[in-house]
């Protein structure tokens, strides 16, 4: 039977690596058929914003790589409202329509749904 | 299905203790290590959040080792566990899942 | 119980790798499996075979070979991460035409997939990272 595994990503993209290791631990998970999801928090939801470009810094750009989780079946994709609302960020800037903003409540009731958890 | 959470890092220089407050409910554990046993201290930002929690029913550990080698001992919030690595696996067990705050 | 340890964090510079290394320790000793050992991002650095701590110090990298051979445990080096930062078995240094290897004995280069393996076969999945 799949378990039901939670990748969460708290880092912002570019100023460490945590947050591009993280969406390629998620990517090479996604091929194992299990019950995926990935929860994106604290400065983790940074890595949703639309209007990056880092191509001056040499690094690729997460807010091209997110678009894709779809189509590797990641359709459980989570953002937490309190962090979002901390640092002044709204649904219509988001790279991802696919992308549930839940609460903290629901954060909660999330990680208690959960057999492992993937902490990044 | 309960979660222990694992804070490594100090409350005084990042949020990562106080996101966990945020989303932890009372069947969950907390578990605090390395520099994240700052966060046990009486004189944290979170000191008030965290009693609250531990009023509610949540267990708050603190690994003694790192409360030690920092000198914290005399310095605790009221109603923090003293711990060590054996009842930490023990604690990984009872809870169903581990998420690792650092 | 069956647990696997995910370990993000470079040796010496965090003291996450010797949390981990501890509770690894205290759950053999109660018993339990320890069925990997999973090495990502800074974390690779702990399989390199040049490491020359001072004497007085824990020789880390020695302690994992250790308990690897003493108690059969899977420590896996991804080799994604482990390439980007020059931790190099014989293969992957020959593949690259670089000058040496640096993998120490014990240590295996695998892929993701064996994190994912762990989180599925494993009954408690533990990171530790800084």
């Amino acid at each position: 039977m799949a378990k039901k595994i939670l990748l969460i990503s708290r880092h912002a993209p570019y100023g460490t690596s945590t947050a591009k290791e993280a969406l390629d631990a998620l990517l090479a998970a996604s091929v194992y058929d299990q019950d995926l999801g990935v929860l994106f928090m604290d400065d983790g939801v940074f890595q949703l914003l639309a209007m990056q470009d880092s191509a001056a810094i040499e690094q690729k750009n997460i807010a091209a790589i997110l678009p894709v989780l779809p189509l590797y079946d990641v359709e459980n994709i989570y953002v937490h409202w309190e962090s979002m609302q901390q640092r002044g960020i709204t649904t219509t800037e988001l790279v991802l329509n696919a992308a549930q903003v839940i609460d903290s409540d629901a954060v909660s009731c999330l990680l208690a749904q959960q057999d492992q958890l993937l902490s990044f | 299905m309960s979660t222990l959470h694992t804070v490594n890092k100090s409350p005084f220089t990042h949020n990562t203790l106080a996101s966990c407050i945020a989303i932890c409910v009372e069947a969950d554990g907390i578990l605090l290590l390395e520099d994240g046993v700052f966060g046990a201290m009486k004189t944290t930002p979170c000191a008030f959040h965290l009693s609250d929690l531990i009023r509610q029913g949540t267990k708050v550990y603190a690994l003694e080792d790192d409360v030690k080698a920092r000198g914290l001992l005399e310095k605790l919030l009221p109603g923090v566990l003293l711990t060590n690595y054996t009842r930490f696996v023990q604690l990984s067990i009872e809870h169903r899942c581990v998420q690792s705050w650092y | 119980m069956k647990f696997a340890l995910a370990i993000y964090s470079a040796p010496y510079s965090s003291q996450a790798g010797e949390s981990a290394y501890h509770f690894a320790l205290a759950l053999l000793a109660q018993g339990h499996e320890l069925y990997r050992v999973f090495f990502y991002q800074d974390g690779v650095y702990h399989a390199t075979e040049l490491a020359a701590p001072p004497q007085d110090e824990t020789n880390i990298h020695a302690r994992w070979q250790a308990l690897a051979q003493q108690h059969q445990v899977d420590i896996v080096v991804c080799i994604a991460a482990a390439l980007r930062r020059g931790i190099l078995n014989k293969e992957e240094a020959e593949r690259y035409t670089k000058p040496s290897s640096n993998l120490a004995p014990g240590f295996t280069i695998g892929g993701l997939g064996q994190l994912l393996d762990a989180a599925v076969i494993a009954d408690r999945l533990i990171t530790f990272g800084s």
